[in-house]
Parts: C-alpha cells; structure tokens; sequence
C-alpha cells in the first residue's frame, strides 16, 4: 500500500501528521497562486505579500489541524454545527438592519464570516450523523441528513450568497450520497429538483441571479453589461491559445479588460498568460490534489472519516469545477473562487482547515486501530 | 447510546462507500474531461477568433489631424497660418481636490468664476481620464507664472496645438474667410460625401470664402496612431503611427498692398473694390466693407457677438464684392450702346437732341437727365463720356426690355461670375417674363427708360460689373474671376488654369472701338465724367462712372444729399479698366450711400487704386511666385 510504503520512507512526515503526497501539490499550488496574483493585480508586489502572509497562516491552520485525531474531530461536529446556524441567523437579523448582502459579523476587533464555519461544520456533521447508524441509511435517516442539510443552506443563500450555498449544500449531499444513498432516491432526487427549478426561478432567485442564469445561457445578449464578464474572459482565455501569452504579458489581464483578476475570474488570467499547456498542468494538480483525497478516504478505517474525508475532497472538486466552468462559460456565473489560486483569506484558511483533517484522517487511522 | 446496540459489519459498509468513491471518481474523472475539452475548443479551436477580439479590445486607432494648409498672397506673404496657441488642461482624474485645485489655479493666474463654470460644463461630457481644458489661450506671462509653479499641481498641464490665425484680421475676411469649429451640419455633409473620416481628428472646417472653397486641398489627410489601450480606453503605448498629410498651401492673386489700400480708401463707408486682372481673370484686391476679423469665428464666436454682426445695419457679414446687389446705373451705358449699335438700331452718327429731359409720347410724364440743362445733340460715343442719359431713355426705348435683358445675360448679368468663393449672388437682370411671374404685372414702358440707365429692378454685383467691364476691355472675351493663383503641389507650384465663358462675338467689331472710345474719353477727355479724377495719370485709362439712385424722387423734387437720410443717399459707381489701349486691369468701385456720384466720389478711388497698381504692376514681367518655406 502506499501509505504504507510512504510512512516507512517519512517517518517524521508521520510524526507530524502531514501526509506528504497531499501537501507537495498544495505548497505546489501556493506558489503559482502567488505568481498568478502578481500578474493579476497589475504586478503590485503588496498584494502579493498579502497573499504570502494568508497562506503562511493557512498552511500552520493546516498543520495544527492535522495535529488533532478524527474521533477528536467528531466531537466537534455537533456543537460546531449548532454555532453554525445561530450564528448564520445572527447574520441574517444584522443583515436585515444594514441594507443589502450580508455576509460577516462584526464581533469585537474582528469579522468572522458563519458561511465559512459552515463549510467544515456541514461535512463533520453530516458525517457525525450517518455514522450513528450503519450506512447505507434508513430513509427516515435520510429525512433527518436532508433537513441538516437544506437549514443552513437557505440561511446562506438567503444572505444572498449562492456560490456558498451551493458548496455548504454539496458537503452535505456528498456525505449522503457516500452514504449509499440508494439509486432509486438519487433518481426521485433528480425529479425532484427539476421540478423545483421554476420555484427557484420564480420565487427563491433574485433578480441578479437570474440576469446570471440568461446571461449564462447567451453571454452575448448584453455584451457591455451582463455578459460583459463572460465574453471578456472567454476572449481571455481563448487568445492565450496553446502556450499562452506569457507571464505579465496576458493583454486581457494586464489592460484590466477582465474583471475581477486576483479573485473569481484568476484562472482566465492563467489561461491566457499560461495558455492550454499551463491549464493542463493546472488541472493535473488538482486531479492528484482530488485522487489523493479519495484515496484518503478509501484507505481509511472508520465510516465517520471515510465519510468526512470524501465529502472534503468533493467538495473541493466542485470548489475547482463551478470555478474553471464559470470562467470558461460551462456553468453560470456563481461567486465561487478558484480553490489555492484566488486572491483572499478566509476562505483560503477554510479550506487548508479542510486539508488538515484530510492529512489528520491520512496519519492517525493506525493510531485508531490499535488503540481500538 | 442506543447506536452502540446495532451490529455493524464494517467491511460492508466499507464496501458500500467504496463503490460510491468509484462513481465519484468516475465523475471527477468525467468532469476534468469536460473542462479539459471545454479548454481545448476555447484556446484551439477558436483561439484565431478570440485573438481577434481580444486585439479589437487593446488596439485603437487614434486619429491625427492633418496640418491645414497655409494661404499666401501673390507675393508670398501669409494670409491664414497655424499658429501654436497653449492651453491650462486638466485632468480630473489625477487631482484628488479638483475644487480646490481650480480654486487655487483660480488665485494664481486670475481668470474669471465663468472660466470655471465653463470648465464644469465642458467635463460633463468628458471622461474622466481626458484633459479637458480650462483657459483656452494661455498667455505669456500666465504660462511662466505656471511653469514656475507646475510641480505642486499634477494633473494640471499646459497642453500646445496649431490654431488658425489670420494675421491681418477683418482686412481679408471676405475673400480668405474663415475656418470654425465643425458642427452636426457639417458632420451630415461630411458623412454624404464620405469624407467624415478623413475628419475624424479635425476639429475645424473653412465655413466661408477661400478657406471654404479650397477645403479639400487645405485640410490633407488624416493620419492614424495605433495604440494600446486599457478597458477603460486611455492609451496605453504607442504601437505604431501613420502620419498625417498636411494640406496643400494656397497661393491667391490678391496683392496684400492693394487690399489695405482699398479698405483705406473705403475707409468708414460702406462698400465694394476690386481690382482683376484684365488678362487672366485674377483678383488682385477684392474690398468689402464694414469687415470684421475673422479670428473671432476659429475659437468659437459668442452668441452675443455673433448677433451683433448679423444684426448690424451696417451688414459687415455681407460680401459686397459678390453679394451686394446694386444698381449699375451708368456703368452700363458702354453695354448698352453696344446693344444699340448690334442691332442696328443706331449707328455711330445717330444723333439725338438732349433738353435734359425725355418723354414717351402720350405719357404726360418727363424723364429727367442729370445734367437738367441737357447735354445737346449727343451721339452714342458722347452719350458715353458725358453719361448723357436722355439718349439711353430713347434707344432702351427702341430696343425694349427684353432685347437688352438677354443681350446683358451674354455679358453675365443676372448670372452668378462663378468666381471661386461660394458667398455670391445672382443679383437679377429684369425681363417682361421676370417681372410676370414675380409680381404678376404687365411690364411698363417706363421701366425700359429706367433700365437704360441702369436702375428699376436691375441689380448687379461689382464682380458682375469687373467681368461686364473686362468683356469690353476684351472686346468680348468672357473670364471667369478667380482668386486662386495656384496650389503647392508636393512641393511643386502648380498655376491655376484661366477659365472662360462663351465669348460675345459682335457682328461688327468696330463697334468694340465706338464704345471703349466714349469710355476712354470719360476718363481722358475735358468732357467725361471722370476726367478730374484721371487728370495727368501716368497711364491711360477708360471707364465710366453711374451714380445709382436709391430712391426714386417726385417729379418735381430735386436732390440734395446733404439733406436726405444717409440710407437714402446715392450709391457712387465706378468701372474702368487701364492702360486703354491694351488692358491689363480693371478696376469696380461701388460706394454706398454717399455724398456725391461716380464721377466725384467713386472715380477718384478708382485713380488712387490704379495708381498704386501702377507703380506696382506695370511693365512687371510676369513674375515668378516665390513662397518662403519657412513660412
């Protein structure tokens, strides 16, 4: 096994808890994240040194976390989901008084962002919960993992913030479908959403949204408004071609015709600076990040880290796939960055949280075993 | 806990969430794909494309006006140049106080609150990251005090750039005009020519005169500068330019020296001189006056001013050379005469007594002459120098209004000269037919009588009378006026072509000398009408003075200019051309409203004009157009 071999040749990666395999692309990904940042915000070198000092932090988040063993992390699921979605309400209560999208709470000298918490809380506790009994769950089970699920989400996507909501919703969902959730359901499931889709259009969306979802559909019915993000990106990523314009040479980018550069729309930077060879690089990276994961979760013990560990690393594929498909026209405009790359800090820690309990369930399930 | 009780067959449930990591990864698998091809169609398949676009996003060709073309007088002195003129820009963008920063630019040059509220007025319609200027014409000492001073105000700049100028002002707006700012009429035009591009960094276009005429060859053609812009549009770098081509200079026949003396000898009055050249048609001095300067118009006149010249009694926006319809009165006579003998109906002995009136038979009405104790028995050479108008009564009379209505139109009467400026009127030749279908009214015998004097209904332009003139001086030779002595063509002076109409060709020749002599004897005989005038003039000369009546008087009411309102003055005409026996020049006064007639008033002018055209002119070679390049 590979974990196996790999343990006997890293005996102090093993005491450290970091599973070594997982980490190289991550500290891979970091790195061109900077350069890409540089690139993107118009070679403003503070930015940068930002960025550096966000992951600086997120990778000691990582190893902290790693340091704590998952029966430890199932303790947490429970009352790190009730914070949760209080503190989501609370969101929602301030939110009401100042106008507008409300995403952080103002406590003390710092904001902390519920939605955030939730992305952790979600698969812990989803994975806490199928646990208490063996999969694959009661239907009666499956009632209670879908109200679990379907809270927190509407408190997020109520904020408004549906790129969230979509990827706090999927940790949920991964966990039951993991779960053997049966075919039968996943299908009635299927009906039940497309049934759902003209609720959602016309009651749930806001009017925003939908410009999104036309936009989507035909970019080019509002070129200069709209659609503007989509067809300069798609141009972006298109005239980079097969090697890409080069670094700091990407016109779309550095002539600011791109939106959003360093943050949701980063990896059109990439595409056009790196061109077709760097984007099949890139995804190499986050393929092995994702085949990593899976294997995590395959090689481990327990259900509760099996569980918790695919619903991660799923979760963070979704994170790169809406992503690169927004980017690239595949899927609709949602706010969601691209994992490692993009510009900003909570979600960057959020997600290096994610890889340690990743790297906790890689490096602790001998332990288990032979305590158990 | 109640879970602890249920069995679990762990490598079941392993085996569960086994098989469901193998459909994720089947997926993932799947979408990577998805997105790897979605990538491959984007940069491959349509890269060419998205290129394209992505190069229409950054390159933007920027405009460049071509430098206009420069006008020069025959002597290659400069009647319209470019200037550089510096203006205060601003750049909103850069500044993070504007108010303040005006406020203070404000203090240390001293311009007026409206400068400002100008400035705030002109940015609406600005993007922010364009300098928008707020004085106009900075000068000199404005420009060191700032220059001192720039380093405290970044965004702040003096900005240069050509401007036209005229540098003898209202002296030759009437014939150089004027170029001015290109309005949403002149955009339309442009855009039905499909000239509008070439335009496309201009900012002036000429409105009137030989700046209008001669646009197409002063203006030159746009030149592009291709740059890299930001999605905001301000230009980045430069990638690469492609130079404008200045507009041809112009060189014109007027001679600078013989236009201020005309618009001296016109002084206060209003009026009309040219000078053409006898033998080519060629301008050389053409004076209207009141004028104004013409440089008021390039920068953007006031409404206020602007209507104080439109609204002027004293008609300065009016081109008296070629718009100034005037009673030729006697200046015609010459024309006349000719009809006369033409048809046959007189010939050089025919005689008639003049008691200083006439009268249609069965009109109980007398014709007055101007000379009231009348001239005596006068023939048709001597109705000429005398200006005998009784002897015209008569033969308009014979010949009938519409015989010397088209006989005129041969000499160009009531037909625009075709002189190269656009601002010119047809003045009018009347007819019976004319007179029908304008006031639906028989045509009167008394208004023949009239019109062989030069007056009724009949108007012409000087430059009408210059060419009517010249055909005499010619004997029948039609020459078109033209101001355009030549363009530089790369460099090279290409001479303006001598355009001409069908010539008036005289059954008998003859009658040309029987004319050009009554018309000699005016200026050169003790009896002509401008023999005082033309006393000991170096040269000789023929011509023949009107005196234009611009209100019929009573029967019995005898004028006195003195006395009369000055609008209702008679108007001194002068024509003549000079030497006599071989013309090289003519020579068209008309003085409006003034104190005496042609003979006391007009003539003299015209003396004054032919004498400094003949110190300057005569026995010159035709000479060689030098033009200082430095200009």
């Amino acid at each position: 096994m590979l974990t196996t071999e790999e343990r006997q040749r890293n005996p102090l990666l093993k005491k450290l808890h970091i599973d070594g395999p997982l980490l190289l692309p991550l500290m891979i990904l970091s790195v061109v994240s900077l350069f890409v940042i540089f690139s993107a915000a118009g070679q403003d070198i503070a930015v940068v040194q930002r960025q550096s000092v966000r992951i600086g932090l997120s990778f000691v988040v990582l190893f902290v976390v790693a340091q704590i063993p998952p029966r430890a992390l199932s303790r947490f699921a429970v009352p790190a989901f009730i914070a949760g979605v209080l503190l989501l309400v609370a969101v929602l209560v301030f939110g009401e008084m100042g106008k507008g999208a409300q995403r952080w709470l103002d406590i003390g000298p710092m904001t902390i962002q519920p939605s955030e918490i939730m992305k952790l809380a979600m698969p812990l506790m989803l994975a806490w919960y199928m646990n208490q009994r063996p999969i694959p769950p009661s239907i009666y089970r499956l009632f209670g993992a879908l109200v679990l699920v379907i809270i927190p989400t509407l408190l997020i996507a109520r904020q408004p913030d549906l790129g969230t909501s979509l990827l706090v919703a999927c940790a949920g969902i991964f966990v039951i479908f993991l779960a053997g959730l049966s075919w039968k359901l996943v299908t009635a499931a299927g009906i039940c959403v497309a049934a759902f889709t003209p609720v959602l259009w016309f009651y749930l969306m806001h009017d925003y949204q939908r410009q999104r979802v036309l936009t989507f559909l035909n970019p080019e019915r509002d070129p200069l408004g709209a659609g503007y993000h989509i067809i300069q990106s798609k141009i972006a990523i298109g005239s980079g071609g097969l090697d890409g314009k080069g670094w700091l040479q990407g016109t779309q980018s550095q002539l600011e015709f791109l939106p959003e550069r360093h943050t949701d729309f980063i990896f059109s930077v990439f595409s056009e600076e790196f061109g077709l060879t760097g984007v099949v690089l890139l995804l190499a990276l986050y393929g092995f990040v994702i085949l990593r994961g899976l294997v995590i979760a395959l090689q481990t013990q327990d259900i509760f880290s099996k569980l918790l560990a695919g619903s991660l690393t799923l979760t963070f594929f979704v994170y790169v796939f809406v992503n690169i498909g927004m980017v690239s026209g595949l899927l609709p405009v949602v706010g969601v960055p691209l994992p490692l790359i993009s510009y900003g800090g909570t979600s960057m820690v959020t997600l290096m949280a994610g890889f340690g309990m990743l790297m906790s369930i890689a490096t602790h399930h001998r332990l288990v075993m032979k305590d158990g | 806990m109640r879970h602890r009780t249920h069995i679990r067959d762990h490598d079941t449930e392993a085996a569960v969430f086994g098989r469901r990591v193998l459909v994720a990864m089947v997926v993932v698998v799947a979408a990577f794909v998805a997105l790897a091809s979605n990538m491959y169609h984007l940069q491959v398949s349509e890269h060419n494309e998205l290129q394209t676009r992505s190069n229409d996003n950054r390159i933007k060709l920027l405009p460049l006006a071509p430098n206009r073309g420069l006008i020069y007088d025959r002597n290659g002195i400069l009647l319209a140049e470019n200037t550089p003129i510096y203006s205060l820009d601003v750049t909103p963008e850069e500044i993070d106080d504007l108010e303040s920063t005006l406020n203070q630019l404000q203090q240390l040059l001293g311009f007026p609150d409206s400068t400002i509220e100008r400035f705030y007025r002109n940015l609406k319609n600005q993007r922010r990251f364009n300098n928008v200027p707020l004085l106009d014409d900075v000068n000199e000492q404005q420009l060191a005090i700032f220059a001192a001073q720039q380093h405290k105000y970044p965004g702040v700049s003096i900005e240069a750039r050509l401007i036209r100028n005229y540098p003898h002002k209202e002296l030759l707006t009437h014939a150089v005009g004027y170029v001015a700012k290109i309005n949403r009429s002149d955009v339309n035009r442009l855009r039905d020519s499909g000239e509008l591009a070439n335009y496309a960094a201009s900012r002036t276009i000429g409105k009137l005169g030989i700046e209008k005429y001669y646009e197409k060859d002063l203006h030159g053609e746009v030149g592009y500068q291709s740059v890299e812009v930001n999605n905001r549009g301000r230009a980045v770098r430069t990638l690469s330019i492609e130079a404008p081509e200045p507009g041809q200079d112009i060189v014109l026949e007027l001679d600078l020296e013989l236009q201020k003396k005309a618009a001296e000898l016109l002084g206060e009055q209003r009026g009309s001189i040219i000078l053409m050249d006898a033998t080519t048609g060629g301008v050389l001095a053409m004076a209207s006056t009141p004028s104004y300067d013409p440089n008021w118009f390039v920068n953007g006149i006031s409404v206020k001013q602007y209507q104080s010249l439109l609204n002027s009694t004293q008609s300065p926006l009016l081109n008296r050379a070629t718009q100034g319809a005037y009673p030729p009165a006697s200046t015609i006579k010459p024309q006349i005469g000719l009809l006369g003998l033409e048809d046959g109906i007189i010939t050089e002995k025919t005689r008639i007594w003049d008691p200083g009136w006439f009268e249609i038979k069965g009109v109980d009405r007398r014709y007055r002459d101007w000379l009231a104790w009348g001239h005596g028995w006068v023939d048709v050479e001597t109705a000429i120098t005398e200006s005998c108008d009784t002897f015209y009564y008569d033969l308009a009379l014979k010949l009938g209004v519409d015989k010397i209505s088209s006989f005129m139109g041969r000499f160009g009467f009531g037909e625009k000269t075709g002189i190269d400026i656009h601002e010119e009127v047809s003045a009018l030749m009347p007819s019976r037919g004319w007179k029908r279908a304008r006031f639906g009214q028989p045509w009167y015998a008394g208004e023949t009588l009239s019109v062989g004097i030069g007056q009724s209904y009949w108007t012409a332009t000087p430059m009408q009378l210059a060419v009517a003139t010249a055909m005499v001086a010619n004997k029948g030779e039609h020459l078109v006026p033209r101001l355009l002595r030549g363009k530089m063509q790369d460099g090279v002076f290409e001479e303006s072509l001598i355009t001409h109409r069908e010539p008036l060709t005289l059954s008998n020749s003859d009658n040309w000398d029987i004319v050009t002599r009554g018309m000699r004897n005016v200026n050169m005989s003790q009896k002509g009408t401008a023999q005082s005038a033309f006393k000991d003039a170096p040269y000789s000369s023929a011509g023949k003075t009107g005196t234009a009546q611009v209100r019929s008087l009573g029967q019995e009411e005898e004028y006195n200019a003195e006395d009369i309102a000055e609008r209702y003055r008679d108007n001194a005409m002068y024509v003549g051309y000079a030497p006599a026996d071989e013309p090289k020049v003519v020579a068209v006064i008309a003085i409006e409203n003034s104190l005496g007639g042609g003979g006391s008033i007009a003539a003299p002018v015209a003396r004054k004009m032919l004498d400094l055209w003949h110190s300057r002119f005569n026995n010159e070679k035709k000479q060689q157009v030098k033009i200082n390049a430095d200009n």
